[in-house]
């Protein structure tokens, strides 16, 4: 088992250099000189000398490249140039809110996603097993920003019973906070509750087809009881695995999220810091993203490798 | 000779199976006829559109849907429906130019790192692991931030996300297909390299393809509808549905309607594609037939 553990982390270095490399390789694409860039409005002949010197970009590519990789391994992701402030401390300040609307929106998407599933494959080819996959359908293919933009209108403007927009600290009003993040976190579960409902079907109905499932009816086993104990505990094992890929995955949808409800997270940083030009921050928050991917797909391998006997043997 | 007349006849053989096999899935048919009335639509907006998308009335506006102007105005009295037709332009155009990016530049490299092994397949897969690691979105709008924000940059930067499962995707299908009996035989019968990978390995590998690009059609639909929604891709005055959803949620008490349509829109066409390639999937599926 250590052995696993050991060699599955090995290979995700390899891949984090790489990403590295990609983050660092984002900035190539700015047209022209990246220090008449990161400028901006500033035409001083003087201030572009000084953010050349700041940022190295009289050096060669390579060199460029290992002074970044060098001050990103000791905690060092640059500075906004707006908000004048370490990245790496606005990331971590903006991080907690992001993970509190992402984790609201796994829960809300188990807690949906996986029934619809349950009965989805129990009552194959009924009412039931269509208007599932019609809701299933529908979550991967509405975009979220719309569907965002209708419960604003519905539960905000109409029946006034949510907030349209905003951000309590739950340390502030446990329930303001919830008021404010259950229509975002909703919204952002859409994809994943479809996502969770499909395979959760597709495992249930190969289950419920193999030997062992047949053997249980066949012993006289109450259904309830072939379903919850014999049929879903294998079938599960996959949607876990998917649960911890899922969470990255908001992460990213997030960024939508945040910015139709005003929530001052992780992707309302990378949208403001595209606007302002804030290069730095926009690499920050890349690279971090796709750091805890890459953790959390680590994290779905082991949770496999835990969860399964099989791999165990 | 007579093996290429015999691939080519059972190629002919295969063809009709696979379409009729796709027209006797409903949703699939849905999907085809819905993506062919918008892909009209597009094509003939100058003649269906009532009026000029980006012509302002300001005695009209945010009216909501009448006989005048069928789906309402906007907050500065430009016909939404309109807007919604050459709207249709930006968002399909995005969709299959994104793709067909992804698939000019994953293809060739997936077939190359499949065909190839060895180191260069190593290195190649290291890269497409960071790039898959990247969330989607999130490197999309990093792309289109470094490019600069407009239409063609977008479609640009969703390409270049989407290629990664491109290659893996054709390189798993080529791994596959070299050490079949029938490659193993052009190689011994001395066919060079690149030969053997265009003529033997890549039809093999275009069924894949298809059906996954019609999936990605539908992702790249969203993500530039995403990127114009966050002012990164299609720019004012030009329409596209996902930067009229953007004004539209600053009107959204005063004029609902602006958000209905584009929306609507959005989610029937990445719906048509998603049957679609659902259908394909199923139709081109060897086990099957």
């Amino acid at each position: 088992m250590l052995t696993y553990i050991v060699r599955r982390i090995l290979i995700s270095i390899p891949t984090i250099v790489f990403v590295s490399i990609v983050v660092f390789g984002l900035q190539l694409l700015l047209p022209g000189d990246p220090a008449l860039a990161l400028a901006g409005e500033e035409r001083d002949p003087a201030v572009i000398a000084e953010l050349r010197r700041i940022y190295h970009l009289d050096e060669p590519i390579w060199k460029q490249y290992l002074i970044w990789v060098g001050n990103v391994l000791q905690g060092d992701l640059g500075e906004s140039i707006r908000l004048k402030l370490p990245v790496g401390d606005l990331v971590t300040a903006k991080l907690p809110v992001t993970m509190q609307l992402a984790s609201m929106a796994i829960l809300i998407a188990i807690c949906i996603g996986i029934p619809m599933g349950i009965i989805s494959a129990v009552k194959k080819e009924t009412p039931l097993d269509y208007a599932a996959n019609v809701v299933a359908l529908s979550g991967i293919s509405v975009p979220s920003f719309w569907l965002g933009i209708m419960m604003i209108l519905l539960f905000s403007v109409h029946l006034g019973w949510l907030p349209a927009s905003g951000f309590v600290k739950p340390t502030e009003s446990l329930s303001q906070n919830l008021q404010t993040m259950i229509m975002p976190a909703f919204v952002l579960s859409s994809v994943t509750t479809a996502i969770f409902m499909r395979h959760t079907r597709s495992a249930m109905l190969a289950v419920l087809r193999s030997d062992y499932v047949r053997t249980a009816r066949a012993k006289g086993l109450r259904e309830p009881r072939v379903i919850f104990r014999h049929a879903l505990r294998n079938a599960i094992i996959p949607v876990v695995t998917l649960g911890a890929i899922q969470l990255g995955e908001l992460m990213s949808g997030a960024v939508l999220t945040e910015q139709i409800f005003t929530i001052p997270g992780f992707g309302k940083l990378i949208v403001d810091a595209v606007f302002n030009r804030d290069y730095a921050v926009v690499q920050g928050v890349v690279l971090c993203t796709a750091t805890g991917f890459i953790f959390l797909n680590l994290c779905a391998d082991l949770i496999y490798f835990l969860v399964n006997p099989r791999m165990r043997g | 000779m007579v093996a290429a007349s015999v691939a080519d006849d059972s190629t002919l053989i295969k063809r009709p199976n696979a379409f009729r096999r796709l027209l006797r899935r409903k949703g699939a048919v849905v999907g085809l006829c819905v993506v062919a009335i918008f892909v009209t639509i597009a094509i003939l907006a100058p003649w269906l559109a009532p009026y000029d998308p980006i012509a302002t009335n300001f005695l009209q506006v945010r009216k909501p849907p009448s006989s005048q102007y069928w789906m309402g105005t906007d907050e500065i009295g430009r016909d939404l429906m309109s807007r919604m037709i050459y709207g249709a332009r930006a968002s399909l155009q995005a969709g299959v130019i994104s793709v067909a990016i992804a698939v000019c530049l994953g293809v060739p490299l997936g077939l190359l790192s499949g065909y190839c092994k060895g180191w260069v397949d190593s290195l190649m897969m290291r890269v497409v692991d960071a790039l898959l690691a990247c969330p989607f979105l999130i490197l999309a709008i990093a792309m289109a931030a470094f490019l600069g924000p407009s239409l063609t940059n977008a479609m640009i930067a969703i390409g270049l996300t989407a290629m990664p499962i491109f290659i893996r995707l054709v390189r798993g299908q080529v791994l596959a297909v070299t050490v079949e009996d029938y490659v193993e035989a052009a190689r011994a019968l001395g066919n060079p390299h690149l030969r053997i990978a265009i003529r033997h390995v890549l039809p093999n590998v275009v069924a894949v393809v298809l059906v996954h690009s019609t999936l990605a059609i539908a992702q790249a639909t969203l993500a530039e509808a995403a990127l114009s929604f966050l002012g990164l891709g299609q720019q004012p005055p030009a329409p596209s549905w996902g930067s009229m959803l953007n004004v539209a949620r600053q009107f959204i008490s005063q004029a609902p309607w602006m958000a209905w349509w584009p929306g609507l829109a959005i989610a029937t066409v990445v719906l048509a594609f998603n049957l679609l390639g659902d259908g394909l999937r199923d139709a081109l599926d060897p086990k099957e037939s």
